[in-house]
This record gives structure tokens, sequence and C-alpha cells, in this order.
């Protein structure tokens, strides 16, 4: 008995050929950079220099600079660390779990959303040498000989754990991330026309030749690092939320962190995808390899995050009352109906709320939608973590203590300073990197042998996206997906 | 003999000429090539020798340019036989400033004042020392002092000054000397002789804050008041605990019949009658606010119910019960009375009296106040008529509210005016000359403030400017060529008796003998009219001035750590305000902040509202001794001055007034270090009960948290997770008794000297960032509490349980590092920079800190503070912190502990460099410390030993027998079930009232029948 699937509907439209990924991608590397790009890069620039001068400011006159005070210890810098974390991990989740998986629809999507893990994971990895009093000292927490005698790196501590968690993810999404850019450096390497982009290109590609060898350990070791990667999707995340959930502070104390923390890093991760994506598919004209349905998966599965991060919050207030802890319970009143109910509403709203609107289909496959939700997802993420840290610390045990936080306009530079910082090296990749893994993308290409030419020939545009799954010849592109 | 044949290696060798002899032998030859210029000029350098001069420059220049201070350290030519380095000398002395007297203990180290302490010896103050004698080792280095003699502002020669007023003196006719109460026989004497050479010199005394009206009811003296033997203690008003006449004296006997035991469970009961939220009224059983017009209707009251006549308008049934429960305490009564109105005064001398009561000693009256308004406002109406006036540590023009006029007398030309005055303040400015008198830590003194208890100060260091002590001045331009120290010993030949030398010694020695040298004062002249009550005020509202008990009369005013310690009560630094009640402040939609034109007569100044539960209606408070214009940069404009606001009423100031308020439109932040005033019914923090449950059942009182575990509810330290510490050694703890701690705020300036503790100025205590170790927590009781859970909902009755009662009673909670067994800040720090010692305590490396802050926000007691700048460099701070920037205020510092860099957590650590010194002390004798020989700062100063410290493995220590024989009574560790096991104990604040209204009261019949329930 034989099965025969339903025919799919392709995953990249417009009946490209092979010819119009490599022309469709490389044009924005080879071409002169845009008005576009340049006004969006002068922005971008700017907050960086807000981002620098706020720096400035902080180590040169010290953390007093920003709103912080004596019973609320952490508050702006811990928020952004962990909302950039959680930005940080769509990547590998696309990237790797996807992959593992063997979610073809990601290859269109992965280069880009693992360069935004890379900048964002930059961008969050400023906050906790920031916040440091001495930031200069900060090789401290790793543990390298020092004269201190027994004060060395002490392993309790949830800090340090963090230390390695996130140095792990970083090398790892880093190398990962890079090793899918070699064969697509040797493409622009081989098409470049000046002497630099030649040299840099070729330097950068590591001596790609596009022999079978090469791709069979390109295979593997994708493979491999994506395999090392997905644990880490759980780990990094996991270990972050233990900074709060090991402490005693009422409002952190919470076993269900870990969970919670992953599933709303990812959901916030897919949202900052959603909204690089939407922008970079209208900017670079890549309409034909994001399509509408890549956008609607997207939207589904930030609706399934948002709704385990409902059931997290909701969780958390129910475990307060069945605990019958005094504390516990103010904590999550006060959240609720205290000064900060603002915030604390603000999230419910963004995080919960907005993105149940996903079950409709029209919104589903929206594009302004799509846009205006996944900035609310992070907005509200965003105070999910401000919630989380700052209603918490600022009414604790003694009353005596509590005190209500307010940032500096020091930490509002930095904060922006840090989505400045993060834009200038989006925008420097998406100028100078292969925005789109055109290795993989035309891996998953297919068209009938009625309505185009093969490998090179001229894109006439006269072809339908229609799929017709008969005799292809043995000039066709080899189908890896095996579904026909 | 025969040579051995040579074999020659060249051409040179077998000619062994000189010049290659020469060559032979010098080992790395000369240079291959010369590089001398062409022309074979000599002097100008080769290119070799060029860059070898360059890089020679550019490595000085390099060196030159880094920072490498010269400090010079001069050995000790010939070592004073009892000075070692890193030892420190203790040397007992005297502070009096006019306002609260305390024998002391002043702590040298290397010949410099470093600290002050308590002196045991004494039978006064017994030990315990005020926030403000604490803070006035800093006075010594402020660099607003004098620094030498001066005329009009121009630093003049001391001779040239001496000989310019003696002339002037013999001519001037009447001489006026203005001082506040003096209390030294010897200056006395030197006043005395003084007016003796010149004739026709009058003392004007005058107190900045006066007790006119109680001398004048007193025949001229203070009673004797002895509160150890009141069991019942009626106050009107008078803030005894906090600022009233000897603050520290009297928290030691109050606090004897307050603390209680299960072997001794009584109390004395203390009743208080005040309109303003003072430290004395939060501490009492009964506390009634009454407005300042009602304290003579309420004296009036109780001379009806004791003496007998008219019990007058007023009446409240918690005053019959004062009245009642004063009766039948007959001897055992005491009604003291801070009213400045002499009708009032006189009738609580008639209660006293009528009680008979034991808790005034006759034979020992105070001296500490002997100021006479009436002099002091004659003196300045008449300044016209005098040719001089010398003012010896008084600053009328600042403090009293004729200073205006005074100030405008004071510019006539042919007037000779003379300042004493440490600093180029208000009075001293306008002075013709400016003679500075030493600080006392630089001069010999001798004082009595109380009849038959002398003490004596020393100078602990010489002098540090050119300045001379004031008496010696006196003496000079008298023509007594005697220093003062001989004229002073002389002065004492007669009291000590027996071996002069040998008495003197020990007397020096101890800082306080026994004898009485000072003359009777004169009493002061009682104004016509009998006794009887004012009556009542009306229009406006009616305000109360008062003192604040870190600032007092605002002498100090330039002192950083009295401007930054907390008002126990309202926990507001650096300025004063208006305090407002509750419910006017409701009433008109004020808030608190709010600039208030306050208009007294025709005088008005602006200053920010602050709530004050307590307050009684109708009423507002502002204090005194803020508003200083030439106090130097610390007091600058800190708050208003509100001394001109004050009037003469029947010949003394009246400090009770009619006010009116007007908004301004403005804010102005105020800068407290507490900003949530209740306990929201947290019983795991502090904890209260009534005398009447301590008498029933000690073992009741406390309310211990429990966990519930397979073997049923037990302790939180059964169940861990760590294991647990083993101390060999040594286990260092602390018990500190809620029911004794007055809330005073003496430990907490304590702490902030002994561990260099920087001060960060108001906006950064508005920034909630004030560095503190130890702070008093200070709760007020709401009305609502949780058993409203069911009927009024959960929200709004935590919401309603933010507020404050109207008469809120108060607790006082002492809050440093309670160094925790299984602290949580010890787990969460990276890299180990805080951990435990083997002697239990919590230790914090700063060289090691990262400044993550992990620890602080995991510290449940929120003890720990953050270097948020580097206060010591950081010019935002060279105002309020200046002693940190400058060689002369840097000499305050202890030099055992480090001044923490920026970026660095610090918090107390139980004074570990004493710790230190005790062990070592004990080590050298071979044995082990003895309780009591290592002492905490904290512990050392507090006036009512409510903070005892000890070692825990000494099972005869004090705090030892406290922990055993508490636990299960009173003792209970803070938040005892997040299982942080700390070293210290604080013991369950027992209230002598019937009701305590802190927690929800139990509901016992309710409870039983659930039990029932349950069973069933």
């Amino acid at each position: 008995m034989q099965h025969v699937s339903p025919v799919r509907i392709p995953l990249v439209t417009g009946g490209k050929t092979y010819h119009d990924v490599t022309q469709d991608v490389c044009r924005q590397v080879e071409a002169k950079p845009n008005v576009r790009w340049m006004a969006a890069l002068a922005v971008a620039l700017f907050f960086l220099g807000v981002f620098i001068y706020s720096v400035y400011r902080t180590l040169w006159y010290g953390i007093g600079e920003w709103g912080l005070n004596k019973t609320v210890d952490w508050a702006w810098d811990i928020t952004n660390f962990v909302w950039w974390v959680g930005i940080g991990h769509a990547g590998t989740l696309i990237s790797a779990v996807l992959l593992l998986f063997r979610q073809k629809w990601r290859t269109s999507i992965n280069r880009a959303a693992e360069a935004m893990t890379i900048f964002a994971v930059i961008c969050a990895a400023m906050f906790p040498v920031l916040h440091m009093g001495r930031p200069w000292l900060a090789f401290w927490v790793l543990p390298l000989q020092n004269t201190y005698g027994s004060l060395w790196a002490n392993f309790n501590s949830p800090l340090l754990w963090d230390v390695f968690a996130i140095s792990t993810y970083f090398s790892v999404s880093l190398v990962f991330w890079y090793t899918g850019l070699i064969p697509d450096f040797a493409t622009i390497r081989d098409r470049a026309k000046g002497p630099i982009a030649r040299r840099a290109y070729a330097l950068l590609s590591f001596g790609w030749k596009g022999g079978a060898k090469h791709w069979s350990r390109y295979e593997t070791v994708s493979l491999i690092l994506a395999g090392v990667s997905t644990p880490l999707v759980l780990s990094v995340h996991t270990i972050v939320s233990m900074d709060f959930a090991t402490s005693v502070v009422p409002g952190w104390h919470t076993t269900i962190f870990p969970p919670y923390f992953v599933a709303g890093a990812i959901f916030s991760g897919f949202a900052m995808v959603l909204t690089l994506m939407l922008i970079t598919r209208v900017v670079f004209k890549l309409e034909d390899y994001i399509t509408l349905e890549h956008i609607a998966l997207m939207n589904k599965i930030m609706m399934i995050t948002g709704s385990i991060v409902g059931v997290a919050y909701i969780t958390e207030f129910f475990i307060a009352w069945y605990s019958q802890v005094e504390f516990e319970q103010y904590a999550f009143i006060n959240r609720a109906t205290g000064p900060y109910w603002w915030a604390y509403w603000s999230m419910m709203t963004c995080n919960v709320i907005s993105p149940q609107l996903v079950w409709i289909r029209r919104i589903r496959y929206s594009i302004p939608a799509t846009f205006v939700l996944s900035i609310i997802v992070n907005i509200g993420m965003w105070f999910e973590r401000f919630v989380i840290i700052v209603t918490s610390l600022h009414r604790d045990y003694l009353p005596s203590s509590w005190a209500m936080f307010s940032p500096s306009i020091i930490d509002i530079g930095i904060y922006v300073g840090t989505i400045g910082l993060f834009f200038t090296l989006f925008l420097l990749f998406a100028k100078f990197f292969p925005v789109i893994n055109m290795a993989e993308v035309k891996s998953i290409l297919k068209y009938g042998v009625d309505n185009g030419p093969t490998y090179g020939g001229p894109n006439t545009g006269a072809q339908q996206s229609t799929y017709r799954p008969t005799g292809a010849p043995a000039s066709a592109p080899v189908n890896y997906n095996k579904h026909d | 003999m025969q040579e051995s044949p040579k074999y020659w290696k060249g051409i040179e060798e077998l000619e062994n000429s000189p010049e290659f002899l020469h060559n032979a032998l010098s080992e790395f030859g000369a240079l291959p090539m010369k590089e001398a210029h062409p022309s074979t000029d000599d002097t100008v350098a080769p290119r070799r020798d060029f860059l070898k001069l360059m890089g020679f420059g550019l490595a000085a220049a390099t060196l030159a340019s880094c920072e490498a201070p010269v400090r010079k350290a001069i050995p000790y030519l010939n070592k004073p036989e009892e000075v070692d380095p890193g030892i420190a000398n203790f040397y007992a002395s005297t502070y009096f400033n006019g306002q609260d007297y305390n024998s002391v203990l002043v702590k040298t180290r290397e010949g410099r004042p470093i600290k002050v302490e308590g002196n045991p010896e004494s039978p006064i103050t017994r030990g315990g020392l005020s926030a403000r004698g604490q803070a006035s080792v800093l006075s010594l280095y402020d660099g607003a002092r004098l620094q030498g003699f001066a005329i009009k502002g121009q630093p003049a020669d001391k001779d040239k000054v001496d000989q310019e007023i003696r002339t002037k003196l013999a001519s001037a006719g009447r001489i006026a000397i203005v001082s506040p109460t003096i209390i030294s026989p010897s200056t006395k004497r030197a006043i005395a002789d003084f007016a003796g050479r010149f004739g026709n010199v009058e003392h004007v005394m005058y107190d900045a804050v006066s007790a006119s009206a109680l001398l004048r009811a007193n025949g001229g003296v203070v009673p004797g008041y002895d509160f150890s033997k009141a069991s019942v203690i009626v106050s009107l008003a008078a803030d005894f605990l906090g600022t009233w006449i000897s603050p520290v004296e009297y928290a030691a006997q109050y606090i004897v019949n307050r603390k209680v035991s299960s072997d001794k469970r009584t109390m004395s009961r203390h009743f208080q009658f005040e309109s303003n939220m003072s430290l004395t009224g939060s501490n009492a059983d009964v506390r009634v606010a009454v407005k300042p017009s009602q304290l003579g209707q309420v004296a009036q009251a109780i001379y009806a119910g004791i003496v007998g006549g008219g019990a007058g308008s007023y009446s409240n049934p918690e005053l019959t019960n004062a009245i009642n429960e004063l009766k039948a305490a007959g001897s055992a009564g005491l009604v003291v009375s801070g009213s400045n109105d002499a009708n009032v005064q006189a009738m609580v001398t008639a209660i006293n009296a009528a009680l008979g009561t034991a808790a005034i000693n006759a034979a020992a009256p105070s001296y500490l106040r002997q100021g006479d308004d009436q002099r002091m406002a004659n003196f300045v109406s008449g300044i016209g008529s005098y040719g001089a006036v010398i003012f010896y540590h008084a600053n009328p023009v600042y403090d009293h509210p004729m200073g205006a006029q005074l100030a405008e007398g004071l510019k006539r030309a042919n007037l000779l005016s003379i300042s004493f005055n440490d600093r180029a303040d208000e009075t001293t400015s306008l002075c013709q000359y400016q003679c500075p008198d030493h600080h006392w830590m630089e001069s010999w003194n001798d004082y009595e403030p109380k009849r038959g208890y002398l003490s004596l100060a020393q100078p602990v260091i010489t002098p540090l400017f050119k300045t001379r002590q004031a008496q010696e001045s006196l003496l000079t331009w008298a023509g007594n060529p005697n220093t003062y120290y001989n004229y002073l010993r002389n002065n004492w030949r007669g009291v000590l008796g027996g071996n002069f030398q040998a008495g003197w010694d020990k007397a020096v020695h101890d800082g306080v003998a026994m004898g009485a040298l000072l003359p009777a004062p004169a009493a002061q002249v009682a104004p016509a009219g009998q006794a009887s009550a004012p009556a009542a005020k009306t229009g406006g509202y009616e305000v109360a001035f008062y003192e604040k008990v870190g600032l007092g009369n605002g002498a100090d005013a330039n002192n950083p750590w009295l401007q930054e310690l907390p008002d126990p009560v309202s926990k507001a630094t650096w300025g004063n305000y208006v305090s407002v009640p509750q419910s006017l402040a409701k009433e008109k939609g004020w808030e608190q902040g709010d600039v208030m034109k306050v208009k007294v007569a025709n005088k008005e100044i602006e200053l920010p509202i602050l709530i004050q539960p307590g307050q009684a209606k109708g009423t507002i408070g502002i204090a005194l001794g803020y508003g200083r214009t030439k106090a130097g940069m610390v007091a600058q404009e800190v708050g208003r001055n509100a001394y001109p606001m004050l009037t003469l009423v029947n010949g003394s100031l009246s400090y009770a007034d009619v006010a009116s308020l007007e908004p301004a439109g403005s804010r102005e932040p105020l800068a407290q270090t507490q900003t949530h005033h209740t306990i929201m019914d947290r019983k795991p923090v502090v904890q209260e009960a009534t005398l009447a449950q301590y008498i029933k059942d000690p073992k009741k009182v406390t309310e211990y948290d429990k966990i519930s575990t397979p073997e049923g509810l037990e302790k939180p330290s059964k169940v861990s997770l760590w294991q647990d510490y083993e101390y060999k050694n040594h286990h260092w703890a602390m018990a500190i008794d809620l029911n004794s701690c007055i809330g005073c705020g003496s430990c907490v300036v304590g702490c902030q000297v002994e561990n260099n503790v920087p001060v960060v100025g108001k906006q950064e205590v508005i920034n909630r960032r004030e560095m503190h170790w130890l702070r008093i927590d200070r709760y007020y009781s709401s009305d609502h509490h949780k058993n409203e859970f069911e009927t009024e909902g959960k929200l709004g009755t935590y919401a309603a349980m933010e507020d404050p009662s109207d008469n809120p009673q108060v607790i006082f909670q002492p809050m440093l590092c309670q160094h925790c067994n299984h602290a949580p800040c010890e787990t969460v720090c990276p890299v180990l920079a805080t951990t435990h010692s083997t002697e239990g305590l919590n230790q914090m490396t700063y060289n090691r800190c990262v400044g993550t802050r992990y620890c602080a926000n995991n510290c449940p007691y929120k003890v720990r503070r953050f270097n948020w700048f580097s206060y010591y460099s950081n010019e935002k701070f060279e105002t309020v912190n200046g002693h940190m920037f400058t060689d002369l205020g840097r000499m305050v510092l202890n030099p055992d502990v480090m001044v923490r860099a920026r970026g660095v957590i610090e918090k107390c650590s139980f004074c570990v460099q004493r710790i230190q010194l005790g062990k070592l002390e004990a080590k050298k004798q071979k044995r082990r410390p003895v309780d009591g020989e290592v002492v905490t700062a904290c512990a050392q100063s507090c006036p009512t030993q409510a903070i005892v410290f000890g070692d825990l493995k000494d099972p005869n220590s004090r705090v030892a027998q406290i922990w055993r024989r508490e636990d299960g009574e009173r003792a209970f560790k803070v938040l005892d079930a997040i299982n942080t096991q700390p070293n210290i104990t604080y013991l369950t604040k027992i209230r002598n009232s019937k009701t305590s209204n802190f927690f929800a009261p139990e509901k016992e019949e309710k409870h039983a029948a659930k039990a029932e329930h349950h069973n069933a």
C-alpha cells in the first residue's frame, strides 16, 4: 500500500530559480548602500552614541548615575539583560530545534534569526558587566588563578552559572551562525568584483570550494551544533531564571521560573524575529522567501508560548494563595494592585491578552497586525522582567525598607543605547552578510520542468509558482523534500 | 725558571702596545664607530646619546606626571611614654555645649581624637552618650572653625588684639558677657574675676531652648529628677528622652523601671500629653495628643486632682486615669513639664510637692539650665547702654527671637564686641574681635552638672589652630597671668580633700569626682500673679516649636553626621518642616512636601509639610535649630530658622503660638530614610505584647514561626538545606531589647563614627541611598488589621493597613546586619566577597567585591549598603562629606577601618576591629576575653543598654544569659521562618497599656470554636 501525500505549497514563492536566489540575496551585498539603509544606520549610530555616553557616565561616576537605591539594587539593568537574553533565544530555537525537527520553512529566516541572537546576546552581555560596581574587575567571576587564597569563584552563586551559561550560549551560537555563513560567503566571493570584497569574502569563507566533502562536513557540523544548541535553548534561560528562583525574595523564590522563563524567552524571541523579518522582507524585497505562511507559523508559536507564560502568571498567584505564606501573598497582591500596578497590567495585556488575537486567521496573516503585535509582545516582555525584578524588590520583608524605583536619564540612555547597538550591528550584518541562507534555501526550491530553466538561466518571470509533480528531468534540482 | 711558550693570537698581541693592553682589558670595548658630528664639534650630542636622553626624558616626564603624592611620616624624636602607634588611648573628659551633658572617654590614635564614648564611671550618664556627643569629635576638625584671632574678620596678632581689647575694656563702661548656661565652676570664677577687675560686668545667661519657667518655679535650678524612682510618670510635653534638659541621664534612669524579665514583671507607667509626636511620646504607654494651649488645663486638672481646686475645662479619660494612678503611686509618682509657662511649671512643682515624690532629689538639683529669658530680653533691648559685649559660645543673632534687633545693636561703632565662638557665625561675624576659644577637646575645664557631681575635661590634642581658651582670654584681659589649667587646679583644691595630687590624678583619670563647687544660682524672679492655667488660644493652628534629637538648638548644625541622623520619629533628615496632623492634610488635600507659608504674628517662613501621625488635631510643629546662614558649608541654608517666630510671654520665651498656613504653590521633597510607616501586621518582623499578657504568661507573648514537617511542627532551623557551622572558639552574638530601645539614634552616629561611614547628603537620602550601617526602624500602629480580611477583603485591608493611626503606638527596632548563620547573601556572591567567619560573623571582603549587589537584593533585612559613588572624591559630596576630602577632616577617620571604594558593598561588621583588639589584648595576657571587654560601637553608646553584645561560647556572658533566659519567652529572631538563623536576637516589646494596637487582637473564643470544630 502506498500513501500519497497531498501536494504541498512551496515554501518559497515566485518561482525562483537557483540563480534568482543568488541574485536576490547577493544584490544587497553587492549593490551600493541605499538611502533608506543609510538613514536607518544613522539613527542606529545616534543611539549607539547615546549608549556610549551613558556608559561613560556610569563608568566614570559610578552606578549612582542610575536610579537604583538601597532597596531596589537591580532594576533596568537586569530587566534589560533578561529581555535581551530572551530575545536571543529564537535564533537558536529556529536554527537548531527546527533543524532537528526538519522544519524546512526555517531556512529562509534562520540566518537573520541567528544573527539577531548573536547581537541580542552581545547587548545582553553589556548589562551584567555594566551593572557591576567595579566592572574592570569583571574577570574575577571567571575561575582564574588569583592571589586571594580561598576567595575564588563561588560555584553556589547563580550569577556564576549565568557567566557559564551565557558565554557557552554565545560561543555555540556564534559558531553555528558562522558555519552556516561559509558557503554563502564563498558564493559572494566568487561573484565579487572589487579586490577588497574578493579578499575579504575569501578570508571569511575559509577557502570553501563547495566540494562534496565540504558539503558533507557542513551537514555533519550543522547537525552536531544543532544537537549541542538544543539543550542550550532550555538551559540558558533556566539558569537566568535561577538568579531569581534561588533567592529568598518573595516573588522571586519560585520553582516555576525555569519553564516559565524559557517559554517567555521563546515568546519574546519570536516577536523580535517577526519585527525584524517584517522590516527586512520589505526593505530588501524578500517577500518571496519570507512568505505569509512563515509569518502565520511564527504567529502561532508566539501565541502558544504567550499562553504558556499566561498560565505561569496565574500559577504564581495560585501558589501564593496555596502556600499561605504571608510575604508571598503580599508580593503578588502588591504586584497587581500596588504602586506598580500599571506595569503589571501592561504586562498582562501585552503578553497574555494581545497574542490571543492570533486565533483569528485574518490577523495571523496580516502583516501590519503581526508587526504591531510583535512590538506589543516585546514591550510586554520587557514589563514582565521589570515587574518580576522591581515590584518584588521594592516591597519585600521589612516595611521600613520599602521604597520606590524610578529610572534616571542614564538608565534610559543605556537601554535605548543597546537598541542602537543592536540595530547598528544588525544593519551592518544586513548590508555585508547574506541575510538569507542561499545554500539552504536552494535546497528547498522546486519547480516543474515546464516552467523553468535550470541553473543560471534568466528568470523571464513567465513561470507560475504552481507545482507540477510530473516527470522531473535529471537536470532538475534535487528535491530534498521527500514527500513526493 | 723557564717560561712556558706563549702563542700570540695576532701581531697586536705580539707587539703588546699600551693601546692594545687597554682594549684587551675592557670587556665590552668601545663603540665600533665614533658618531661625532663631522664638524668635530664636541658639544653636539651623538645620535645615540640623543635617543638615550630622549628616552630618559620621556620616562621621567611620565613618572613625574603619575600621581605620587609625598606623604611625610615623621617619627617621634622623643616618643611620649603613653603613645604607641596603632594603639588607642582613652582620656576621660566631658562634653557639654549648653545643651546636654555627657561624661565621656575620648579615643585617640597617634595623638588625634577619633571617637567619643560614654564614660561608664559617671554616676550621671552611666556610660551612655547622646548622638550629639558622639558626633562632637567631627566638630574638632570642622574646616569652618576660626583658625586664629581676628579683628573684624582680618587675621590679627594675639598680643595686638589683647592690647586693644584691654584698652577698650578699661573705658567701656557697662560690659555684658552673654553665654548659654555655664556649669563650669572655674569658668564662672574666671568671669567673676574678670568682673572684679572691670566692675560693672553683667553675665547674661540664656538658653536657646529655654527652661526659664521651670527654673522660676524651682528656685533657679532644675529639680534633680530621678526617673528610676518613679513608677508613674506623667509628662506634659517634656521630651525628656530626646531633648529635654539631660536626655542621656534621664533615659538611663527611666529605663531602670522599663526593663522586664520573667523575674521582674513590673514596669513603670508613662503618660505623655503633648502636641508634637516626640521621642518620649512615642515611648509612652499612653500618649494623649493635646494642643499646646491645653497643656495648662491638663496641668490644672492634675493639680486639682492631687492638690485640690477647680479642674478646668479639659477632660479626657486617660487624664483621669493618669490622675488616679498618680494618686495611687503617691511618692512614686512624678510629673514633669516641658512648658515654658511659669504658671504651668508652678502647678507641676506643687503637684510633685503634694505627691511627696521620691523621684526628685532635692539635694542634687541640676544646673544644666540657668538661662533667664527676661534678663536676656532686657539685655537685647538695652544694648544701646552697653559699652562692651562679650559672646561666650553664644549666638543670639541666630538663636534668639530678638536676634535681628541685636544685630542692629552690634553695628554701633563705639560698642566693643568680642566673640569667643569657634566660627564666624551669625553673631561672631558682626563682632569687632574674634578671639576663638579652643575646642573642648583642646582645653581644660570643669563641670558641675548637678550639685555635688563634678567632672573634668582635659585636652586630648594640641590645639590645631592659633586659638586660646576663652577663660584664659578673660584672665589675660583681667591681668591674671595664670594659665587656665593652674587656675582650675587651684580652684579644685578645696573639694578633693586629702592628698590633693592623688585626688586630682584620680579625678583626671576618671573624669568625674564628687564635690560641690558651683555657687547656687540665684532664684529667678517669678512674674506677678497666681498659679492658673492660661486661656486657650483661638484662631489658626497652634504651633509648637521643638528641638530635633540630633541637631538640638542648632549650635552643632555644621556637623553632617547630625544633619543626616534621621529624626527618630519622622525619619526625616537634612532640614526642618511643618509637621501637620493626618486629618488636616486629608481635609485640605495637602500632600507631603507641599511648601507652606507659615505665618506667626508678622513673621513668615516657607517650609514643606510632613504628615505626622500623632500630631494633635489643630496643631502643627516646627523644629528649631535649622536655617543657619553662617555655620559653615554643611549647614548653609539647610531648613529655615524658626527662632524669630518665638515670643516673650510673661518673661519667658513661649514655644507655642498661633500660626496660619497657606500653600506656597511649590513642592520640596523631604529626605526621609523611611517612607513606609506601618508594620503591615508582620509579626515575624517585630513583636509586641501588653504587660498584662506578660504577667499572665511570659511564654505566650512571642509568636514563633513553625514549619510543618512529617514529624509535626518544628522550628525552622530544624529544616535546613545547609550544614551548620561549628564555632570552636568564639561565637559573637547580640541581643536587642525592644523594651529598652528608646530610638534615640545615639548608636546610629556611634556606628557612623567608628566605621567611617560616609555622609551622602539630602538628595541622596531622597534617592534612598543613605549609608548608615545601623538604622532604627520606626513603625506606627495602624487602625486596620488582618482580622478584617474576611469582612473588608484582602486588597482593601492591605491598602488600609498602610495608613498609620491618628495617634499611633510606636515601636523602634534597631536594624543592622543580622550576621545570619545561614546567610542568603553569602551563597549568591559570585566572587565570595562575603563569607562566614569561624566566629559567626558574616564578613565582607571589600577588596574582593565586584559590586553585583545580588547580596543586597537577597538580604531580607536590607542592611547592605552599596557605594554608589566615590564618596571621598566625587565633588558632589564635597559639601556634605567634606571631612573625607581634607587632610584636616581625614584625621577623624578610624585608621582600623578602611574607607570603602566606589562600587563595593559595605555593611555592619559587628565592629570586627574591636573584636580583634579584644582578642589580642586577651591573648597577650593568655586568657579569654572577658564579657564586656569586646563591645561594638552601638552597644557602647546605648544610654539604655538595649544592645548587648558578647560571646555565646562564654556561658556566663550577658548575651548568652539573655539568649538562654529569654528563649521561648521574649527572644525572637526577625523573619525566623526563612531560616537565616541570625546571630541577633530581639526581645519582644512589652507595653504597659491596656491594648497593643500593632496587631489584630487575638480572637480567643473564635479560635477555640474553630479548634472544637476541627476536633469534631
